[in-house]
């Protein structure tokens, strides 16, 4: 059976398909439907959801359109959270195979440079680091790996020492392969499932360091974040929660959405993995 | 007869085993001449496999020398060691676990081609096509991933790898074992056609006394980290001297026929 | 003698992506009360399906067709009481958290009704029936402290201990080198006869079958190719693909194949 068939079968997995599917068409969608700058004013300030059908789930304090920096915020969070996930993983990936490969001193080295990245709580290492080089997009996506990448390199690492055990690894040795080939071309690829299994929750989680690092002011100025909005409707969190609630939704269903479909995908390749 | 290709002589490796040292190996020395086959016997953890994998580099030893083609094998490092390869291979017990899983049979043979530098890019699709049909496979099965083959076809893709670096000796540890008997056969008789074509030699590694004498010159038994009985393999099983030859000789599956 | 198991028409087939493959086809044959038939195949002869299929211990979604009947039992078997299974790999069937002890233990309490110091009591004597060395510390080590040889005399032990009517052993020899594999061939005929248990010994092995066996039956491609006496399938087998096997076979009176100057 396809890995697509086991993958829908179970109904969490399509949920979270669902979610992400209605992300990605927003973040698709947004310069379509929503041509103009998400930060130019649209009307009145504070205007409420459901009152005029021109901007559907109002405005805020500015009288910028809410629905609109939704939809170009989904593409801040959909970007950063990729971004995120395949740097922390490259790096991860990396620096594990090296060490589990290498092992000695160079893993020594290596493994000890991820326990003292380990230590430190990711989203301080995320806001040291964006607060010294200042806020852009890519700054906050290194930022958010420089926390993330420990987890891919301990898994990484664990899956090479079983590998460089086989007997191909040492078949490969025999016919003269460099030991970095063999790292890189015979051990990696085979290590990269079980870490890739941890992407739907880098992703999730760097989504929500994202929305921090933009509620505390420390995200890219020039674009909608969804942290960013939630942080400008806080200052009349009474007079207009909605401000705030509406991102805080779309974060939540995101996370979730990244989070259920992962774990599909992990279920339904263990699935196919013991029916082979 | 010619001056030995390898000289193993005084190998010694010890292991630690649920805090017990066992020698696996203790003084072993050999040696192999050109185009010839020497087995190396024995029951388990009798030290065989240990031998072997200690003379293509894959573990350390303790102690010893050993000479291949007049060098020092055990003192070559980096780059030279992995030249040195060209000239001695392997082919291992299991071809299933012996490939990437990912792998093609191109890719398996295009890297020792590519390595060693034995054949420019553009000519070695007809390179590996050659290796194929002289391990008596079809050209086709390049393309083929290694997963998809059968396992008698998987070791003849071993054997092809192992000889596109033109090898002077290959180590063959228990290759024909994991074989259905119907193709142990005629893997063993293209070893053999290898071996008077090219003057390939072999170390032929197994506890099955049977193969041993259908294609060993020569045979050495082990038997806890000690070489116990050496001589020519007819000889040494119609007539072995050591406890270890003749619980070997005893132990082996004999057709039980009619009287 | 009595039948003991019957086959009848037996065909298994396996379901799996979308296509269905048979592995075997219409066997038939008998096994008698206290008699060892040794089953020879390569690589696919689905030799390994017949004892799943036997022991009812098939995959899901596996379609068989015909039947296995117990005509001494008059119902269905209960693996570990009425069948025995020995594993090419010990230390799969093995749990490596438990002691020797307590894993046959716990079969003999399960299938005999003992209470655990009774059951502890059987299973050395149990161990001493596989001529384990010093059962009575073999007790209470654990799989992982015996050697390959020991770990499959354990499974033995296990295998027997509910003194079932029928052992399977499935390659049960094959990853042991020629010196324990002989010895192990030799206890599994001893305590077969002892024991009056049926076996089925599967094996790639044609001349070990032949060393164990009453009688042999040969499958290929999913099919019983020829059964008959061990001696009658050595010496006069009736099928072109029983004399390959045989041929095939490299014993120690097999020519070299080396020129004969080169061997001198």
């Amino acid at each position: 059976m396809s890995l697509l068939r086991r993958f829908l079968r179970t109904p969490e997995a399509v949920a979270g398909a669902l979610i992400l599917a209605a992300l990605v068409a927003m973040a698709l969608a947004a310069p379509l439907l929503f041509p103009r700058d998400p930060l130019s004013i649209a009307g009145p300030a504070l205007l409420p959801p459901f009152q005029d059908w021109s901007l559907p789930l109002g405005t805020d304090r500015l009288g910028r359109d809410v629905l609109a920096e939704l939809f170009h915020g989904a593409r801040t969070s959909i970007a950063v959270g990729l971004a995120a996930a395949a740097t922390s993983i490259a790096i991860g990936a990396t620096i594990g195979t090296l060490a589990g490969f290498a092992g000695g001193l160079t893993d020594e080295v290596l493994m000890r440079i991820t326990d003292a990245f380990q230590t430190v709580p990711g989203f301080l290492l995320a806001l040291a680091f964006v607060s010294v080089v200042g806020p852009s997009l890519a700054v906050v996506v290194i930022a958010i790996a420089l926390g993330a990448w420990t987890g891919p390199a301990r898994v990484a690492r664990a899956e090479v020492l079983s590998i460089r055990e086989r007997d191909y690894v040492a078949s490969a040795r025999v016919i003269g392969m460099h030991p970095l080939e063999i790292a890189f071309r015979e051990v990696l690829p085979n290590a990269l499932p079980p870490v890739l299994a941890l992407s739907s929750i880098i992703v999730a989680a760097a989504i929500l360091v994202e929305a921090a690092l933009s509620f505390l002011g420390l995200g890219d100025p020039n674009r909608v974040t969804w942290g960013g909005m939630i942080a400008e409707g806080r200052a009349v969190l009474r007079s207009a929660p909605f401000l705030s609630i509406i991102p805080g939704i779309a974060l939540v269903l995101t996370v979730l959405g990244v989070y259920l479909a992962g774990e599909g995908f992990v279920e339904a390749s263990a699935a196919r993995k013991r029916q082979s | 007869m010619s001056a030995p290709l390898l000289t193993a002589t005084g190998l010694r490796k010890r292991f630690d085993s649920r805090g017990r040292a066992v020698d696996a190996l203790d003084d072993v020395s050999f040696e192999v001449a050109p185009g010839e086959t020497l087995a190396l016997v024995g029951p388990s953890g009798s030290g065989k496999t240990t031998a072997a994998r200690a003379l293509m580099r894959l573990t350390e030893l303790d102690g010893g020398e050993v000479r291949f083609d007049s060098e020092d094998l055990l003192a070559l490092k980096g780059a030279r060691l992995r030249a040195v390869r060209a000239r001695l291979q392997m082919v291992f017990q299991d071809p299933r676990a012996a490939f990437n899983p990912r792998a093609t049979v191109a890719r398996v043979l295009d890297d020792p081609l590519r390595i060693h530098g034995i054949v420019p890019r553009a000519r070695r699709p007809e390179a590996i096509a050659q290796l194929l049909r002289r391990v008596g496979l079809s050209p086709d099965l390049a393309t083929r991933a290694i997963h998809d083959i059968s396992g008698g076809q998987r070791q003849r893709v071993a054997i092809a790898r192992a000889i596109a670096t033109h090898p002077r000796l290959i180590v063959l540890d228990e290759a024909v074992s994991a074989l259905d008997v119907s193709v142990r056969g005629q893997i063993l008789e293209l070893l053999l056609d290898l071996q008077r074509s090219q003057d390939i030699a072999y170390l032929f590694i197994s506890h099955d006394l049977g193969v041993v004498r259908a294609i060993a010159h020569r045979v050495a038994i082990m038997d806890k980290g000690r070489i116990v009985e050496t001589g020519g393999a007819a000889g040494v099983i119609a007539n072995p001297q050591s406890s270890t030859g003749q619980a070997l000789v005893a132990a082996a599956p004999k057709l039980r026929h009619r009287g | 003698m009595s039948v003991r198991l019957t086959v009848e028409k037996l065909g298994v087939s396996y379901r799996g992506d979308g296509r269905e493959t048979e592995v075997l086809k219409d066997v038939s044959f008998e096994l008698r009360a206290g008699e060892r038939l040794a089953i020879i195949g390569e690589s696919g002869s689905g030799k390994s399906t017949l004892a799943l299929a036997i022991a009812g211990l098939l995959p899901a979604g596996s379609r068989v067709d015909g039947n296995v009947r117990w005509p001494e039992l008059g119902r269905q078997p209960i693996n570990g009481r009425d069948l025995g299974f020995v594993f090419q790999d010990p230390s799969s069937s093995l749990n490596p958290v438990l002691t020797i002890g307590e894993q046959i233990a716990e079969v003999v309490r399960a299938h005999l009704g003992m209470a655990w110091r009774e059951a502890y009591a059987h299973a050395e004597m149990l161990l001493g029936r596989v001529r384990l060395p010093d059962p009575a510390s073999a007790l209470r080590a654990f799989p992982h402290q015996l050697s390959g040889g020991q770990r499959q005399r354990v499974a033995i032990a296990e295998a027997i201990a509910a003194r079932p009517s029928l052992l399977i052993a499935d390659e049960a020899t094959s990853a042991l080198d020629t010196i324990v594999q002989a010895d192990i061939v030799k206890l599994i005929e001893e305590l077969v006869v002892e024991d009056g248990v049926s076996l089925m010994f599967i094996s790639h092995d044609i001349a070990l079958a032949s060393q164990i066996a009453d009688r042999i039956a040969v499958f290929r491609h999913g099919r019983l190719v020829e059964i008959g006496e061990a001696e009658q399938i050595v010496d006069a087998p009736r099928e072109a693909y029983t004399k390959s096997l045989l041929a095939a076979h490299m014993g120690l009176d097999t020519p070299s194949l080396l020129s004969p100057e080169a061997v001198a």
